[in-house]
């Protein structure tokens, strides 16, 4: 078996080290593997993470509070106090080898990530392996954002789009959804009428719109803190909220989990005073890594970002005029490419823009802009909603979850529905979304549908010129998205999703039983 | 080079000591005539003190009073090898050899590895034997300074 032990006495220069050693040969003797931490006085060297994961049990021989004692949460442990180490050290392994035999505190399951399902545990779930190679382990890390984030997105997306709903009825004409958006949040507290569908409307909307406000600071938060434990979360969750103020979207919030997570990581692990060490987790390493990662983000990627979108912004303005199926296309896959980040972002305030043009006629080409965005951007959630469904094997439960809620959210024009799914594979859901967004782009462009409504997806249908046409663009274009994504995927099974069928197929044997235990 | 952790003039090989106290107070001894602590008497309260807490007898004979104190100016290692062994609170018997740390209140890291290494090797039997087996306070330096090197 394997264990890792904290050692500590009062003086911290004879015990601490006495029961370190004492563990460590008695672990030999036995075949037993033992890592020992000695909070003593001449510094103690934290024990690496991956140590921590992969031991199966703790020995706590410590006579002062254990210092971190959260990163041993969930493992059998025992405590025996720093003397007993010294003078019984095989009986104090074999205690320990009856505690991890005697079964492992509830805990456990979430931690050791052999579960998918994390619900109920104490602490959140981190599934990372830390025996697993580079790659398995980023897309764990990534997983573990992105399985905190889903129910945001849910969550969120789906009070957004109920809101429009009750929009669409609640407003006289074809108003609601765009009237929805423009009511101030003062009017909501104010005059709350439980009786206004316009009122619940804004309240869903507004609730809604609150959970998405969290999406990339949640997806940043955990996978720093699947990379770094708790000293990541606040590095990571600051990092996100930074990327969403500079426009970068989940894209920055990636790339912020990681800087966050990995400074919080390396600092956590410097050698500091005795007196320095009690403050480290608490204030110094989220103080530290939180303003490095503010620094990256404002000062170094933020202006990048923004020259980045005022030349598209700008480019775009030029391109007016030029062949319109064309442009639909480009907008199109600018859409699909990141998904309200900045990118997109620049596409969709140009279509926006575009609406406030004075006096513009039944089929303005600004029209048919915004008709082209809003159509490519309701592809790539409705694409990962078809693909869960069609080849569900190639998806991980939390997707597949997240999957049924992304066709409310694909049809309510809500692009955020696909993160979750763009954030756990880059590059292949990046891709295909871009193609397929681009087709709807160029189709919609093509039959000529027109919208003067900036956002609702199909709840504002009456609004759209040839909705027809609008429905064929977005159909055609979630299915080549979906098609892309499939054999994207199938090319490179995820580990992930392997890992996962392999425990669906171990638990479905075991049930049945467990149900005949008298068999035994 | 800063002062060795211990010496020949800090060694007792033929200690009679009463009991515990009487033991400890030896080794003080040596230390404050190697100048290495200030004050026999304040040091001496300071090792109490500690033993007080959590009497310091290590399984297979041996006694480890220790003490981080501000009587302390360098940090040193007094051995004893006890005539007759005393008790020192050990379960699994009284102690025949006794190590007196000695740590400066503000000792730096350095210092206190070697400390660390000096308990670590006191698990080791052969370590403990080769000490009892030493003729003389020159053998028992040398060893000590040859083993106990930090991690």
């Amino acid at each position: 078996m394997k264990f890792v032990a904290v050692s500590s006495c009062p003086t911290g220069i004879a015990h601490t080290y006495m029961a370190a050693e004492a563990l460590e040969q008695a672990g030999k003797a036995a075949g037993h593997e033992v890592h020992v931490e000695t909070q003593g006085a001449a510094g103690s060297t934290p024990l690496d993470p991956a140590i921590i994961a992969a031991a199966d049990g703790v020995i706590y021989a410590a006579d002062l509070e254990v210092q971190a004692k959260d990163r041993f949460a969930g493992k059998p442990f025992v405590d025996v106090g720093v003397k007993k180490a010294v003078h019984d050290p095989n009986g104090v392994l074999a205690q320990a080898v009856a505690a991890v035999e005697a079964g492992v505190p509830a805990a456990d399951a979430a931690a050791a990530g052999a579960t998918p399902t994390a619900a109920g545990a104490p602490r959140p779930a981190v599934k990372v392996d830390p025996n697993a190679g580079v790659g398995t382990r980023i897309r764990q890390w990534l997983m573990t954002g992105v399985s905190y984030m889903i129910p945001f997105v849910a969550a969120g997306g789906i009070l957004i789009a109920l809101g429009f709903m009750i929009a669409q009825a609640a407003w006289p004409g074809n108003e609601g959804p765009v009237a929805v958006t423009a009511v101030p949040v003062q009017d909501l507290i104010t005059s709350f009428s439980i009786t206004s569908g316009q009122d619940w409307a804004v309240l869903l909307y507004q609730t809604g719109a609150a959970a998405f406000g969290f999406l990339v600071a949640v997806l940043s938060g955990f996978i720093a803190y699947a990379i770094a434990d708790r000293p990541g979360l606040v590095p990571g969750f600051v990092g996100g909220a930074i990327s969403v103020v500079i426009g970068a979207g989940f894209l920055g919030g990636l790339v912020t989990g990681f800087v966050g997570g990995f400074l919080a990581l390396w600092i956590s692990r410097w050698r500091v005073p005795k007196g320095v060490r009690g403050v480290m987790p608490v204030v110094v390493t989220p103080l530290l890594s939180s303003l490095i990662t503010g620094f990256l983000m404002f000062v170094v990627i933020g202006r990048p970002i923004a020259n980045v979108m005022d030349g598209l912004t700008n480019w775009l303005n030029g391109l007016s005029g030029s062949n319109l199926v064309l442009m639909g296309a480009l907008l199109g896959a600018m859409m699909g490419f990141d998904l309200g980040g900045p990118i997109n972002k620049v596409a969709y305030t140009f279509a926006v823009t575009g609406l406030a043009t004075e006096g513009l006629t039944g089929d303005a080409v600004q029209y048919r802009i915004m008709a082209a965005v809003m159509a490519a951007g309701m592809v790539a959630p409705l694409a990962m909603a078809l693909a869960t469904v069609v080849r569900k094997g190639l998806f991980t439960h939390a997707e597949r979850e997240n999957g049924k809620a992304a066709w409310l959210l694909g049809l309510s024009f809500i692009s955020e529905g696909a993160i979750p799914f763009a954030a756990a594979d880059p590059w292949r859901v990046i891709v295909s979304s871009m193609v397929g967004s681009s087709v709807t782009g160029a189709i919609t462009m093509a039959v000529g549908s027109g919208l003067r409504a900036p956002h609702g997806g199909i709840w504002v249908l009456p609004l759209i010129s040839n909705p027809l046409g609008f429905l064929l663009a977005v159909a055609v274009g979630t299915v080549i998205t979906a098609g892309v994504v499939v054999v994207l995927k199938g090319l490179r099974p995820s580990p992930l999703v392997e890992a996962e069928r392999e425990a669906d197929a171990a638990a479905a044997a075991t049930t049945p039983a467990a149900a005949q235990p008298a068999v035994a | 080079m800063s002062l060795p952790l211990t010496a020949a003039d800090l060694v007792g090989v033929d200690l009679a000591a009463a009991d515990r106290d009487d033991a400890t107070r030896q080794l003080i001894d040596l230390l404050a005539a190697a100048g290495r602590v200030t004050d026999a008497e304040g040091f001496h309260a300071d090792v109490r003190a500690r033993e007080a807490q959590m009497a310091t007898g290590m399984p297979g004979g041996v006694g480890l009073p220790h003490a981080r104190s501000e009587h302390v100016t360098v940090p040193s290692l007094a051995v004893g090898k006890l005539r007759e062994p005393v008790d020192w609170g050990a379960p699994d018997g009284p102690a025949r050899l006794v190590f007196l740390i000695a740590a400066p209140a503000g000792g730096d890291a350095d210092h206190l590895q070697i400390l660390a290494a000096l308990a670590r090797r006191l698990v080791h039997e052969s370590f403990r034997q080769s000490l009892l087996d030493a003729p003389d306070a020159a053998t028992v330096a040398e060893i000590v300074q040859r083993e106990v090197v930090p991690s």
